[in-house]
């Protein structure tokens, strides 16, 4: 399936961030295969409406972070290997999850206590082998 | 891209009569940036387009344009400035065919596949008259009557005013046209913080004559801070707040305040903490309350002088 992405103005987020956001869960998602190129940087600012260097400019970040390679002469692809978030990027989202739980919990009138149990019942039944490691040390498939 | 200054203003100030207009204004217009002017009616930003292509003396203070002194530009220079004034003046009798082959005599570098491209994108009628045609049509014919020439440098003064949603989408498509060549430089003032945070890279924000922001939006959105303080009951508000070093606006309800500061630090929490209030809440900020908060009318000046006015609406649930 050919990678789409939207922007929205107004937005808290810039436009920037939402396309970094967007071709990352892309990646991590599946949806972009490595055969297949991102829209080149004029292409994606066109079609989007926007400054040709806000493209450019996430492009760069994302290569930085190993999301997404630049193949000479060919254009931009998602990393053969398959990239997680970058350690920054990572404690970003993982803030973002639990501000959002625990306002949510409290909101809904549970306590603290209450709220912690639900997540460590939760945690155990999850229980991974192992944590992910981060970028740009590992990465994991 | 090349590192060059195309545009620079050095304590640019004017005067009409005894009122001040521009108010020692010093900036740098980096070449290949699409910067955004902005600043609320009347805060000056037509004078200083003015003053910068030379059609206005400077009271004081002095402004070059590629590299020339603006009251003296040289012909050859204007010709490689494409300006795009509020009025969209042109001759209404002609057609806009005319328009275009008339335009192109005073331009050496004059493109007419330009001008026919944006009369198509606009979907202007070749043969129609330029005084009957509406106020976004006439936005089209005098963009391309201003890009047909090839301008490295294009200043356009509010540009959007008065188009429809699509008028206006088709402006914004050829502004991001122009910078397939990435040594162009758009300078262009607005009141559309959509437009100007999809295609600007560099802002400045006049206020009430005053330049008070001249940098990167990017900068701009990081360093402008909104945060909520929550108090326990009405009367635990403080009724007027003390100094707070970068506070731009102030908004209150019974049981909150709403702060926007610039580039809070340390020092700054620990004056929000001294506040009283029971939670201190930092909220997400978008370049439009980034804005706002530089032009609304709670401003750091007025706030200190006039106090906070209570809003009808929290006086209400109060």
């Amino acid at each position: 399936m050919p990678l789409t992405i939207s922007i929205q103005t107004g937005s808290t987020v810039s436009i920037y961030r939402q396309i970094i956001e967007q071709v990352c869960a892309a990646a991590l998602a599946g949806r972009l295969r490595e055969d297949e190129p991102l829209p080149s940087v004029r292409g994606l600012a066109e079609q989007l409406v926007i400054n040709p260097n806000t493209v450019s400019r996430a492009y760069g970040e994302l290569v930085r972070e190993g999301v997404i390679e630049a193949r000479p002469g060919r254009g931009m692809f998602v990393s053969r290997r398959r990239q997680i978030y970058s350690a920054p990027e990572r404690a970003r989202r993982m803030e973002q999850a639990v501000t959002s739980l625990v306002s949510e919990g409290f909101l809904l009138g549970f306590t603290p206590e209450q709220i912690i149990e639900e997540v460590a019942s939760r945690t155990k039944a999850h229980a991974p082998s192992k944590a992910i490691r981060s970028n740009p040390k590992g990465g994991s498939r | 891209m090349n590192s060059g200054i195309v545009m620079q203003a050095q304590g640019l100030t004017r005067y009409f009569g005894s009122r001040k207009v521009v108010d020692q204004l010093t900036m740098d217009v980096p070449r290949g940036s699409v910067f955004a002017f902005l600043g609320r009616n009347g805060s000056g930003k037509t004078t200083t387009i003015r003053m910068l292509l030379g059609l206005t003396e400077p009271t004081r203070g002095s402004s070059t344009v590629l590299g020339h002194d603006s009251r003296h530009l040289p012909p050859e220079v204007i010709a490689r400035i494409g300006y795009m004034s509020e009025s969209h003046s042109m001759y209404e009798w002609m057609t806009v065919r005319q328009c275009g082959a008339y335009q192109a005599r005073f331009y050496p570098r004059w493109n007419a596949k330009v001008f026919d491209s944006i009369v198509g994108h606009f979907h202007l009628d070749l043969r129609a008259k330029a005084g009957d045609l509406s106020r976004g049509e006439r936005a089209g014919l005098s963009l391309a009557m201003t890009l047909a020439p090839e301008p490295e440098l294009l200043i356009l003064d509010d540009p959007a005013i008065g188009l429809d949603p699509v008028a206006r989408r088709s402006l914004l498509e050829s502004m991001i046209y122009i910078t397939r060549d990435s040594d162009r430089t758009i300078f262009f003032s607005s009141h559309l913080l959509d437009d100007v945070e999809r295609v600007a890279d560099h802002i400045a924000i006049l206020d009430r004559s005053v330049l008070r922001v001249l940098c990167s939006v990017d900068s701009l959105r990081s360093s402008v801070r909104q945060f909520t303080l929550h108090y326990a009951g009405p009367e635990a508000l403080p009724p007027k707040l003390p100094t707070l070093r970068g506070l731009l606006r102030v908004r209150r309800s019974a049981t909150d305040l709403w702060l926007t500061v610039a580039a809070p630090d340390d020092a700054t929490q620990r004056e929000l903490r001294l506040l009283g209030a029971a939670t201190i809440e930092e909220v997400p900020v978008g370049l439009n309350d980034a804005v706002i908060g530089y032009l609304g009318d709670r401003g750091e000046h007025g706030f200190f002088l006039d106090g906070i006015p209570v809003p009808a609406a929290a006086r209400g649930a109060a």
